[in-house]
């Protein structure tokens, strides 16, 4: 039985297409996600068109310009600026109307500022928004305090961020990610490799052999779970020194959680290329089974919270989202295992129930 | 035999080894219509169902009558009481709420004496992105609240803000997602198909049989890029289908243009597939290749994140990925109208693209009959 996890794992080495999956790709996939995947946005383009060359108009136009989220782009014909939103080269434009600085200054008249956000992309409409606002309310406490008559407001929301303070999506968005990776690895690695076999018939030769079933699903997890831990602790390392996450967990809650997840993964694998047997269809059944639901249903970008029940009954079976969450609150708010008891209790059953399947597809098959 | 009738039977070959078998033409149209049933729901960043953790030690009206609105609002469906900061950090930590609001002793006493009042919000920084966004929410129902007081106050404030939302005009993200769906699932079908055809012929040993045929490598070409072309546009259509008739988006532009730039990005996509083809020995690797070109190019294609959120360098090197422009240019032509001029700018890229990598799968194949 050595002899046999020994000659796995030689198999696995000598492969260059384990190594690319195992090693190349991870890389390759944290780098776009840490760099590519940013959901905050860095600074906003938008326009303004002023009619009013009044001195309120002038000022206001002024600290949108200042503000350093946002690039503030004059047009010629207000066509034009119409045209650029149609063209994406602006996320918004602000219109002052003529009689905005006559307005202002009377009193029991309300002065409108128009602003146009572009719909079709919706988190960057709530962005341009909420920042024109933020500009636009600082403006009026200034001139309010220019004017020696206080405008406050009754009541403040002070945000305070636990677990994340400076709130950087990227934070978030890497131990994610590492979720993603760690699936391409697991299943699709091995659903390719174990596929090859059965393609070849080797798989019929070692069931034949007096090793026993167990003996030789063992031996096939082993060496993969080896390199997946390699490539998980490589993820985590490189997440933390190159891409600067904070890493505030231990590698022992990193373990067990990994292990876990790693069978579970590896379950999947196994699972599609002993039902499959053909190397095209289990690559397409590993990327929509394993692949998308990882990136989709895992909660690392999309949050669950917000599907469906339907849906949300869909992500309980889905060894991603357990490994999501852990994986957040290990490098975020550290090793706590009240938190994270519950993921890996999950994560320990959807283990069994892959690797089960597994075991149940190979005496199928035998049979 | 002319030039058309080689290629017409070629493309027949093709097309047959493409649908003879059952499985191949479930995973033709399986995965499209899953996919466009399910994504539209899960990918959004809109914020739902949320809970909101309440700390309330003031009693006032004020207070209350906040508290309302938070719990009126619709973003929140849940409103969980609690009476201790340990039960604050416990719903937070558990992620049994997305944000918590904590109203000091002393706020409505501060609203009296017209002093400004400030209420804590804890945001649960593991999900920065949507907290941020449910934090908004509670902000907007504020603003609304504190405009309420002043005018039952009787004063008038001296400017307002009017936002409006061009073409999208309640921020609906399966209209956002729709028309990204067409780009990217159609990705998928058209690029898996051309780079595994050649591979798997060449494991089966017909590609050798094939090459020895009257026929030259580029009618080869030929007759690998029309069927993927065909399958592109059939799951494009289904989706466009799905999409006007099921999620109810409006269609704002021009059919003609809309197909017009997909021929040209299909063909960018082919070239893509044609040369992972060529350079690849088995059907592993050029599935693998596949892979370590989609992933990135979907990812990096703004459907994701926008596009203009990444580093300067990065989003300059997102021209060479036709995903991206083609996201564009769906997103344009459906939801904005876009212009002609608009769209020719963004398939010059995209035909680039493709007589490039054509020209690369040519040279590869050329060198390998001679």
């Amino acid at each position: 039985m050595r002899a046999l996890c020994w000659k796995e794992t030689l198999q696995i080495f000598r492969d260059p297409s384990s190594i690319l999956i195992a090693f190349f790709m991870p890389m390759l996939m944290l780098f776009i996600f840490g760099y590519g995947i940013n959901l905050d946005s860095s600074r906003l383009r938008i326009g303004l068109w002023s009619e009013d060359g009044g001195i309120e108009a002038v000022d206001f136009s002024a600290a949108l310009a200042r503000s350093k989220w946002l690039e503030v782009h004059i047009f010629g014909s207000r066509a034009d600026m119409e045209q650029a939103l149609v063209n994406s080269q602006i996320r918004g434009f602000v219109v002052l109307q003529q009689d905005f600085s006559r307005k202002l200054s009377q009193r029991g008249e309300t002065a409108p500022v128009q602003m146009v956000a572009d719909g079709s992309e919706p988190n960057i409409a709530q962005f341009v928004k909420s920042t024109v606002n933020g500009v636009w309310q600082t403006w009026q406490m200034h001139r309010g305090v220019d004017r020696g008559k206080e405008m406050k407001q009754e009541i403040e929301l002070e945000p305070r961020y636990w677990f994340n303070s400076s709130a950087e999506s990227r934070n978030f968005i890497i131990p994610g990610s590492i979720t993603v990776i760690m699936t391409v690895i697991g299943a699709l690695l091995t659903s390719l490799v174990v596929a090859r076999e059965w393609e070849r018939g080797t798989m019929e030769a070692l069931l034949a052999s007096p090793v026993t079933r167990t003996e030789l699903l063992l031996c096939k997890i082993l060496p993969y779970y080896g390199l997946g831990m390699i490539s998980l602790m490589l993820c985590v390392a490189a997440a933390h020194w190159l891409l600067g996450v904070p890493f505030r967990g231990t590698l022992t809650g990193l373990w067990v959680v990994g292990t876990f997840f790693l069978l579970s993964v590896l379950g999947i694998g196994l699972a599609i290329s002993t039902g499959m047997r053909n190397q095209f269809n289990a690559a397409q059944a590993a990327l929509n089974a394993a692949f998308l639901p990882a990136v989709m249903l895992s909660g690392f970008i999309y949050e669950i919270s917000s599907m469906p029940p339907f849906l949300r009954g869909v992500t309980r079976i889905i060894p991603a989202r357990y490994f999501v969450s852990s994986m957040q609150t290990i490098f975020q708010a550290g090793t706590i295992w009240k938190l994270l008891w519950p993921d890996i209790l999950m994560l320990m059953g959807t283990t069994v129930v892959f690797l089960g399947l597994t075991a149940k597809l190979t005496r199928r098959r035998m049979e | 035999m002319s030039f058309f009738s080689r290629i017409h039977s070629l493309v027949i070959k093709e097309f047959q080894s493409l649908f003879s078998t059952k499985s191949g033409r479930m995973l033709l149209v399986m995965p499209v219509l899953i996919q466009t049933a399910l994504f539209p729901f899960a990918a959004t960043l809109e914020v739902k169902n949320a809970s909101l953790a309440v700390y309330n030690e003031d009693h006032g009206r004020a207070s209350v009558e906040m508290m309302q609105r938070f719990a009126a609002s619709g973003a929140f469906t849940k409103i969980i009481p609690v009476w201790s900061a340990g039960e604050v950090e416990e719903a937070i930590g558990t992620r049994n709420a997305l944000l918590a609001v904590h109203i000091p002793a002393d706020f409505s006493r501060k609203i009296a004496s017209s002093e400004t009042s400030p209420v804590q919000v804890v945001l649960d920084g593991r999900r920065s992105n949507s907290s941020q966004i449910a934090f908004g929410y509670l902000q907007s129902v504020l603003e609304v609240y504190l405009k309420d007081r002043a005018s039952a106050a009787g004063q008038t404030l001296p400017s307002e803000i009017i936002t409006r939302n061009w073409f999208v005009p309640n921020l609906e993200y399966t209209h956002f997602i729709l028309p990204s769906l067409v780009a990217i699932i159609t990705t998928i079908g058209s690029l898996i198909v051309t780079a595994l055809s050649v591979a798997r012929e060449r494991e089966q040993g017909t590609f050798e049989q094939l090459l020895v045929t009257p026929l030259t490598p580029e009618m080869i070409m030929i007759g690998k890029a029309v069927p993927a072309i065909v399958v592109g546009f059939f799951q494009a259509t289904l989706i466009l289908i799905a999409a006007v008739l099921v999620y109810d988006i409006p269609f704002r532009g021009h059919l003609v243009l809309l197909y017009g730039a997909m021929f040209f990005y299909s063909l960018a996509l082919v070239g893509v597939g044609l040369f992972i083809s060529s350079v690849s020995k088995t059907q592993q690797q050029a599935f693998l290749g596949a892979f370590v070109f989609m992933v990135p190019a979907i990812l990096l294609s703004g459907y994701t994140a926008p596009v203009e959120n990444m580093p300067v360098w990065l989003q300059h090197l997102t021209w060479f990925n036709p995903v991206r422009h083609f996201v564009e240019i769906v997103k344009g032509v459906f939801l904005k109208d876009a212009s002609v001029g608009r769209v020719f700018s963004l398939v010059v890229p995209l035909l680039v693209i493709g007589l490039t990598n054509l020209s690369l799968a040519a040279l590869m194949f050329r060198r390998k009959t001679s």
